[in-house]
């Protein structure tokens, strides 16, 4: 590539003839002509500089996506995989089916349950953690800093595979506590009404810190000086957070949301490694329900129409949550 | 440059308004170095208990009252594990494919980066669309097709199908355009004037401006792959191309594994995959906060 653009650069100055062919509409008189010129051969180069990146998209991406559409409106099977052309055509069979199948409402149920209460968690936890180690802490900021954010880096299969033991019924860390301060803990992950709420806890602990250190930037972003002017106000520290911090952060805020929800949509490996997706398919996320459609039973054109309505719910809630969060500031 | 700047300025703005806010500081302070920290004690339990679990014999990990200390400290757990579970190569699989998707991502992506900011194409904006497009989508809507394709091309069990399909990542093109957006236009017109290529210009006076960006872009690439866990699921059956998440998994979920012992060796696998993560994290933690920050703010 070096070879193409570097030379040309030196060579092309003299001899507009080759740069004109690339695009300048009719050399203009004279200031101008510099500028398009080196839009010519810049467009040149753009477009090289973008062609890895545009063919790997291609093939990887968007192949993909448009495939699990088509195939969404397919009977796309386990012979389909070395033959997918052979798939036969089935209109919006799928989709229809998907809406009476009660496994996949209950995942559907689930994600939104593990959405619903997890982000708002998310987001109010990462948030106070950030005030308290922006505003309160000057001594050692960095080490609370790093400890909070810790768990964010970690393997999530790794730290799953950890909480399964601290949540264990019999040998965990936190059944032993509660017998040991003589209460009686729930068996977490072995209950329907506990297991969800065992992996939200779980997905909190490890995203928080995401939050925290978005928060942070934001609210290093806030001059001092408004916050000086609403202490003299007399604000109390609560009218200060409402009224201040949190419509100076709405922009961060907005961003971490949407991170979040889009995270906590896709949910997967929490319950792989967790439940299973049980007991009785209390844990069941969209996602664990494609793949095991897809990839245990290798129905894949039903797979790939709950991927697509998974797709759906999370753009639909991304642009209402840009919406919402924007019209506000106006 | 800019990771100084972040933390250089960051002590200042807390000991200029100090004087006003002192009188209640002083009542308030210690209370919330107490909240604080017993918050980062809740945030490490786990760790904590992982790590001193993976030492502990038998009898300590089914304790009842659970106990924190290992009574014996042994190192069974780690030979019981490398016994059953190949976890060298599981590393070397793991190693091999995070390298490979960050030098990719790091040519590729800050490739496009320079072009999105720099270079005045006539696709450009509809080049940008694309990548904020591909930010949105979510990687489990792909991997069905892809797994057909990886499957024709007969790319399952190997290290390019596990790398390809990440080898140019949307965040590290965004990330990369958002710095390099930055570089003063007269720099590179400058060299421009001189007669110096546009590849010449990225490899030799932007690439060398934007390093803080690339060792972001290599942490987080680095560390997106080494705990990218469904790809890899899907497109591995021989376990002798297993990523160490995959492995772990799949040990973990293991119905045949040895009950009771069997959470001692999980601890142990779970300390090895983890411990070099929080290790380079420890090390290099101001890239880790100034990335997200980056990638947030603008």
């Amino acid at each position: 590539m070096s070879s193409t653009t570097t030379p040309g650069a030196a060579a092309e100055r003299p001899t507009p003839v080759r740069s004109g062919a690339v695009k300048a509409p009719a050399p203009g008189p004279g200031r101008g002509r510099g500028k398009k010129r080196s839009m010519g051969k810049q467009n040149l180069a753009g477009w090289l500089f973008s062609t890895p990146f545009l063919v790997l998209f291609g093939v990887f991406m968007l192949f993909p996506i448009v495939a699990t559409l088509l195939m969404s409106f397919t009977d796309f099977g386990t012979r389909n995989v070395t033959r997918p052309l052979e798939a036969k055509f089935v209109g919006f069979d799928n989709y229809v089916q998907l809406f009476g199948d009660d496994k996949f409402l209950k995942a559907l149920f689930n994600t939104a349950y593990f959405v619903v209460v997890g982000v708002p968690l998310t987001i109010v936890l990462g948030l106070l953690v950030a005030i308290l180690l922006n505003n309160g802490i000057d001594r050692a900021r960095t080490f609370f800093r790093v400890g909070f954010y810790a768990p964010v880096v970690t393997t999530i299969v790794a730290v799953a595979i950890v909480w399964r033991f601290v949540l264990d019924p019999s040998d965990g860390l936190i059944a032993g506590l509660g017998a040991e301060l003589g209460f009686s803990t729930p068996d977490f992950l072995g209950s329907e009404t506990w297991a969800m709420p065992s992996l939200i806890m779980m997905a909190v602990w490890r995203n928080m810190g995401t939050v925290m250190v978005l928060m942070i930037a934001g609210l290093q972003a806030i001059p001092t000086e408004v916050r000086e002017a609403a202490r003299l106000d007399g604000a109390s520290a609560w009218q200060e957070l409402r009224r201040i911090t949190v419509p100076l952060l709405r922009p961060t805020l907005l961003y971490a949301t949407v991170i979040t929800t889009i995270g906590y949509l896709n949910v997967f490996e929490e319950p792989f490694v967790m439940t299973q997706g049980g007991p009785s398919d209390s844990t069941l996320t969209v996602s664990l329900d494609m793949y095991r459609e897809g990839f245990n039973f290798f129905h894949m054109g039903y797979a790939s129409a709950m991927a697509y309505v998974l797709f759906v719910v999370i753009m639909g809630i991304t642009v209402l949550q840009l919406r919402l969060m924007k019209d506000n500031t106006k | 440059m800019s990771t100084q700047q972040a933390t250089a300025p960051a002590p200042a703005p807390s000991s200029v308004p100090d004087s006003p806010r002192r009188r209640e500081g002083r009542v308030r302070k210690p209370l919330l170095y107490v909240v604080a920290s017993l918050g980062l004690l809740v945030m490490s339990a786990p760790f904590l208990w992982m790590a001193l679990s993976a030492f502990k014999t038998k009898k300590d990990l089914t304790a009842s009252p659970p106990v924190w200390i290992p009574s014996t400290w042994t190192l069974q757990n780690f030979t019981d594990l490398l016994d059953q579970l190949d976890m060298p190569r599981y590393f070397l699989n793991s190693l091999i494919v995070a390298v490979l998707v960050t030098v990719c991502n790091l040519l590729f992506c800050s490739m496009l980066g320079y072009a999105l900011a720099k270079l005045n194409f006539s696709g450009r904006s509809k080049v940008f669309g694309v990548v904020l497009a591909a930010l949105m989508v979510p990687g489990n809507l792909m991997i069905l097709p892809l797994y057909v394709l990886m499957n024709k091309l007969n790319l399952l069990d190997s290290y390019a199908g596990l790398v390809l399909p990440f080898a140019a990542g949307a965040f590290g093109v965004f990330l990369m355009r958002q710095f390099m957006v930055t570089i003063p236009d007269e720099l590179l017109e400058a060299a421009r004037m001189d007669g110096a290529g546009e590849w010449y210009i990225f490899w030799r006076i932007v690439l060398p401006l934007v390093k803080p960006a690339l060792a972001t872009l290599t942490i987080f690439t680095f560390l997106g792959s080494w705990n990218n866990f469904i790809w890899p699921l899907i497109a591995t059956n021989d376990p002798d191309k297993y990523t160490l998440p995959v492995a772990l998994a799949t040990f973990a979920n293991d119905p045949n594994r040895t009950v009771g012992g069997g959470n001692g060796m999980l601890m142990a696998g779970s300390l090895l995959v983890v411990l070099p993560v929080l290790l380079v994290f420890a090390v290099l933690q101001r890239h880790f906060t100034q990335g997200i920050a980056t990638a947030g703010m603008k």
